[in-house]
């Protein structure tokens, strides 16, 4: 216990005399928070459309005028050649060409059928998607408008038409900064964590003081207890600055209890400070060490449910989540902040936890050698 | 038995293919200083990396305060002080709290560390330097500092690697100074060097050339031996054989 008081005491002068170990606690979750959620947003808006109207008629202007008021779609081009509006996708100005055929009116009101054609810039996946669905439920929307306009509805409609009607549960508004932040929040944990624990132990490598503790008499796991102490304490101080944050900036309040985050948090960190150990065992000096933390946080965060929903990824992508610990807090962070779930409920997900730390950590003090 | 405290068999050190230490046998008496001499990539470094328990021996035998270095390396780590080629104090704590943090770790009292502290820091006209970071400090004074701290714990035995290296002439006299007091009180110096004046300062002086010793006795029969005015000629008509280089 004495030697543990006296690396501890050392560990934490240290830190206190780095400034750029404080300024990364103390800033880097203020500046994440404050701007990635604003930025990091799942809505499609301003896709630049290009009409092609070789019609010119009161109904194409209609349509297109339809179009443009819905808020998503900026009309960039109005051109009558579709070989223009091409251009303008090639160009990166367009992202949508939609085309009306000339006796668009005209077969609309004589056949009762009329084509529209629509061409999609794919090079963003997402916007290309979204903004196809989006303009297809607006002609659908419009379709049905001009229907309404000549036909005497009978009583019943002679369609059958399935309305939805939705609510959203535990995010009423849909405000997906309620998703973000602590999906976020959980992110800055695990970098600080890993990083802080990984680059403390490789310096003492690099500029030789391990080799002077290796020479002492001074027990492994006293060793480790003293790196990992210090920096657990420090996780959860980024913590409790991000909650606090989410708070101030966005107004979110846990439905859940702040213990039930901490809980979880505590243990996590354990995992997360765990391969921090494991990754300075296995690097020499910090460039190898933050090479393979930043190697294992893009995987983290790529398949950690953060940008992407784990649920509509492949067997395989979902298989590797499951050796994610990212992606078990995201999930207990949005069902303890969204839904207030409680220990009880995220007990699975502290046990698999508490298994990452156990492992991770018997496998640094097993991989670390006083001795080479 | 009881007079010897570092004894070597045939202790043997391969990496791969490369032999970097090559059946070394010696012994060191206590109390001695036992100078480790040899050109760059002779071994030395590697020789007594395996003896303080840092480095795993691949074949042989060694025993230092009586401990083996195969089994009982933990047990030899509370007999020994160690300075490295590096400079290894914590630059930023300050001379105070390195002391405290290597006493600590010895499981020394706080009275004591206190009370040692406060001699060593008079001993070596540093008083005022007490709270100043170590990072702060002239290299020389920083290379005495590391020595101090090597011998806080009041080891049997110390392992010098090379300590004068890179350290102006006055300061390396007065290092030796120091090395001799500590020598006086009893403990056993290992020190590895390849300034010859320096060999000329060892009870007895060992050379290495290409992993093996290829001589051991005290600097005056070494030179009678040799028909050598200096351990330099000694040296270079050793080091002259040797075919690695770094």
């Amino acid at each position: 216990m004495r030697t543990l008081k006296f690396l501890l005491r050392k560990e934490f002068r240290q830190i206190f005399r780095d400034p750029a170990i404080l300024r990364l606690i103390l800033i880097m979750p203020v500046i994440q928070l404050l701007i990635l959620p604003w930025a990091a947003d799942y809505e499609i808006k301003k896709i630049k459309l290009a009409v092609v109207d070789h019609d010119h008629s009161e109904y194409s202007r209609k349509l297109i005028n339809k179009i443009t008021s819905a808020g998503y779609f900026i009309l960039t081009d109005y051109s009558s050649s579709y070989e223009q509006s091409l251009e303008k996708i090639e160009y990166d100005k367009a992202d949508l060409v939609l085309q009306i055929p000339s006796h668009f009116e005209k077969e609309l009101v004589k056949e009762n059928e009329a084509k529209l054609f629509m061409a999609i810039n794919a090079i963003n996946g997402v916007k290309a998607n979204l903004g196809g669905a989006y303009l297809r439920t607006i002609i659908q929307d419009y379709n049905r408008e001009v229907r309404m306009e000549w036909i005497q509805l009978p009583k019943f409609s002679p369609e059958v038409q399935i309305e939805v009607a939705s609510s959203n549960w535990f995010n009423p508004l849909m405000n997906y900064k309620y998703f973000m932040v602590p999906g976020i929040l959980v992110i800055l944990l695990t970098m600080v964590g890993t990083n802080l624990t990984a680059i403390n132990i490789v310096k003492e490598k690099e500029i030789g003081t391990i080799e002077q503790i290796n020479v002492t008499p001074i027990k492994k796991y006293h060793f480790i207890l003293g790196k990992l102490i210090p920096f657990w304490i420090m996780g959860l101080f980024v913590l409790t600055i991000g909650l606090t944050i989410a708070r101030l900036a966005y107004g979110i309040i846990p439905a859940g209890s702040f213990l039930t985050i901490y809980v979880f948090a505590a243990v996590y960190l354990l995992a997360v400070l765990g391969l921090g150990l494991l990754i300075s065992t296995y690097s020499v000096n910090q460039q190898q060490s933050m090479l393979l933390s930043f190697f294992l946080m893009m995987i983290f965060i790529l398949l950690g449910g953060l940008y992407t929903s784990i649920d509509s990824m492949p067997e395989w992508a979902k298989w590797i989540t499951r050796f994610n610990p990212v992606s078990y807090f995201i999930e207990v962070m949005r069902m303890v902040v969204l839904k207030g779930s409680s220990l009880a409920d995220i007990k699975f997900h502290l046990f698999k936890v508490f298994g990452f730390a156990v492992v991770f950590i018997s496998w640094a003090i097993f991989s670390y050698h006083k001795r080479s | 038995m009881s007079n010897t405290v570092i004894t070597a068999n045939k202790l043997t050190k391969r990496f791969g293919d490369f032999v970097a230490v090559d059946q070394i046998s010696f012994d060191v008496h206590k109390g001695e200083i036992f100078g480790f001499l040899g050109a760059n990539g002779a071994g030395k470094t590697t020789a007594m990396r395996m003896l303080c328990g840092l480095l795993f021996p691949s074949s042989g035998e060694a025993t230092v305060a009586g401990f083996d270095v195969f089994k009982e390396n933990e047990k030899i780590k509370k007999s020994i002080g160690y300075m490295s080629q590096k400079f290894s104090l914590y630059e930023d704590l300050t001379v105070k709290e390195n002391m405290e943090f290597y006493g600590g770790i010895y499981h020394m009292t706080d009275k004591y560390i206190k009370e040692k502290t406060a001699y060593i820091l008079n001993h070596l006209h540093l008083e005022k330097e007490g709270n100043v970071l170590v990072k702060s400090l002239p290299p020389g004074w920083k290379q005495k500092l590391a020595f101090s701290v090597a011998i806080f714990h009041e080891p049997g035995i110390v392992f010098l690697d090379e300590p004068t290296g890179g350290v102006d002439p006055v300061t390396r006299r007065e290092f030796w100074n120091m090395i001799y007091e500590a020598s006086e009180r009893g403990t056993t110096i290992f020190v590895t060097t390849h300034y010859m004046d320096e060999a000329e300062y060892c009870s007895r002086v060992s050379i290495m050339v290409d992993g093996r010793i290829d001589a051991l006795d005290t600097p005056g029969n070494l030179k009678k031996y040799h028909n050598a005015s200096s351990m330099d000629e000694v040296f270079l008509q050793l080091a002259r054989k040797a075919r690695r280089s770094e």
